[in-house]
């Protein structure tokens, strides 16, 4: 199950997101890790510094990309050029998948540059496996999508988030990104069980699987990426590998970003909980 | 029931509405209607917050994440104008220009045209800002733009008497009206990394932008922003060399562009000869010249004969 036709058929193990401030150090130490996950919209760009260092890394390291911005759920259709730009970096990074989120986040051309989410209802789930099969076909390559962290939820939602990321992937035919921390955050913000987000997904379309941190308010949690996994999170990441099996796995770490050091040991505790699936 | 696209335009409405002076959601929306009836209308409260307040996360991430955007590429604007009136013109930027692109890079490429007509938010130091936001937006086209096959000037003047030259599209030529390259050069040397620094440090860091600011005296100078081994740099070079440049950009042969730069100056044509040469050499070994986009489809297609 671990290298399964949505993740290109490898096994990965742990990886990091690859990060301005550890470029040095990469570049520089070239430390041992299993892979690193890029924003694919940092490197959609015409030339320059970003390029040449991520060509660097190529020449060292697997790379996964992941993007923030083809918002499988806004109305319009794939914008081409966004689509092309797309397809020069898989073609140069050779990802063997390619995620992005299950969520919207443009109306006709403008762009909001958050993940908002979607109203969980059968005609979005028309919508976005429709056009998640487009990008598919035109990029060539396995998706996945990821789950989001939200804050808000519709009066319009005709089934739960995990019915609804099943209903999307199942009808896609497609990959699932299982962000344990998102699970963790939105159960919190909308008072679900994560475990039964974690039990209800289709754990044979698990392609990878995101573990990060996140930060309290008093009334609502907020997914920042600026802190270590907590306990219950990586409960939720034992349950999800204890369904799907040894999983590409990747620590998100985008703000107050520590050392390279701490951030891959962090990363690494996640191979404790392989094990013990692994063993049982 | 409202339908998806229904949904996707009343949601992004909201969340790009400014928010209020002490950041929260503004009660009213730009028709009068209740904000707290137009949340209720399509999201569930919880427990501990209300529809209002479940669409006012949004609100607020999304001014944060874009005003963040435009404070990291405008430093020197923000210097100059302020950072109250800073976050004004950007919020009044964005609602008159919201993002067009999937990319925040992307997000300040209208902003020197806009504030072309809204010189208001950068009195009284209008003509500072105006070539600070040029010269910013030059250094984001410079840092990661489109390079191209390094061109030998001497390989085309050996086919060629009187060439076409092509520049790197990532290079920009700036002809401005104060020296604010040395200014952009002194905000950031100041301010490396202000998260990192303690607020004594940062206090005096500001003091001394404020006070290299204020010392800006008009001065006329031709700059050229470009790259050398992914770093930008801003190079000065002669009135002279700057309408050489441009005119070569605009497609013009290189005996135009000479007459161009030296037009209504008398000059002996050995030291006109002998001032191009060394420009071309300089300009040469810092990159400047790529392939023409024809000789390159050429290279292209040799390259696949000869794999």
């Amino acid at each position: 199950m671990p290298a399964n036709a949505y993740n290109g058929f490898t096994d990965f193990g742990v990886g990091i997101g690859l990060r301005v401030p550890h470029y040095r150090h990469i570049l520089s130490e070239k430390p041992v890790v299993n892979w690193f996950e890029i924003i694919s919209e940092n490197y959609m760009i015409d030339g320059g510094r970003p390029l040449h260092v991520l060509d660097q890394i190529l020449e060292q390291y697997q790379v996964v990309q992941h993007g923030v911005s083809m918002y499988f759920g806004s109305p319009e259709p794939p914008n081409r050029e966004h689509l092309k730009r797309l397809k020069a970096l898989v073609k140069r990074t050779k990802t063997p998948w390619l995620t992005d989120h299950l969520c919207w986040g443009s109306v006709d051309g403008t762009y909001s540059h958050d993940l908002l989410p979607m109203p969980y209802t059968f005609e979005a789930v028309r919508h976005t496996a429709q056009k998640i099969r487009e990008v598919r076909d035109f990029l060539e390559i396995p998706i996945a999508v990821e789950n989001v962290s939200s804050y808000a939820e519709f009066h319009v939602s005709e089934m739960t988030e995990w019915q609804f990321l099943t209903e999307v992937v199942e009808s896609a035919d497609c990959g699932i990104l299982l962000d344990v921390n998102n699970i963790y955050v939105s159960s919190r913000n909308h008072n679900f069980n994560p475990l039964d987000y974690v039990n209800g997904v289709p754990a044979e379309r698990v392609a990878q699987i995101h573990i990060a941190g996140h930060s309290k308010f008093e009334k609502y949690i907020l997914d920042t990426h600026d802190h270590p996994v907590i306990d219950p999170v990586w409960k939720l990441y034992a349950r999800a590998i204890e369904r799907a099996g040894r999983t590409a796995t990747l620590l998100e770490w985008d703000d107050k970003i520590p050392s390279f050091e701490d951030v891959h040991n962090e990363a690494l505790k996640a191979n404790q909980f392989v094990a013990d699936v692994v063993v049982a | 029931m409202m339908n998806l696209h229904e949904i996707q335009h009343r949601m992004l409405e909201a969340v790009m509405q400014p928010l209020t002076e002490d950041e929260q959601m503004r009660p009213r929306t730009r028709d009068g209607k209740s904000m707290h009836d137009v949340a209720a209308g399509f999201i569930k409260p919880n427990d501990r917050l209300s529809s209002f307040e479940r669409l006012e996360i949004y609100n607020r991430q999304y001014w944060l994440r874009l005003l963040g955007s435009l404070e990291e590429d405008f430093p020197g604007l923000r210097t100059i104008v302020g950072q109250s009136k800073f976050e004004a013109l950007c919020k009044a930027y964005l609602m008159d220009c919201p993002s067009q692109s999937f990319s925040l890079r992307n997000l300040g490429s209208r902003l020197e045209w806009w504030l072309r007509s809204h010189s208001e938010y950068l009195q009284p130091r209008a003509g500072l800002a105006l070539d600070m936001v040029r010269l910013e937006w030059a250094e984001i086209e410079a840092f990661d733009g489109a390079s191209e096959p390094l061109l030998i000037p001497e390989h085309v003047l050996a086919t060629d008497p009187d060439p076409h030259f092509r520049l790197q599209p990532y290079l920009s030529m700036l002809s401005l009206h104060y020296p604010v390259d040395d200014l952009l050069v002194a905000i950031k040397k100041d301010n490396p990394g202000a998260e990192m620094a303690s607020n004594a440090v940062v206090e005096r860091g500001k003091q001394a932008r404020l006070h290299k600011v204020a010392r800006q005296k008009p001065q006329a100078i031709f700059l050229v922003v470009h790259r050398l081994d992914y770093s930008v740099y801003f190079k000065r070079i002669e009135r002279e060399a700057f309408d050489f440049l441009t005119a070569l950009r605009e497609g013009k042969n290189l005996s135009t562009a000479a007459m161009r730069a030296f037009e209504g100056r008398e000059i002996q044509e050995n030291r006109l000869l002998g001032t191009v040469q060394g420009w071309f050499e300089n300009w040469s070994g810092l990159g400047w010249f790529c392939v023409p986009k024809s000789t390159d489809q050429d290279l292209i297609s040799v390259s696949g004969r000869q794999s």
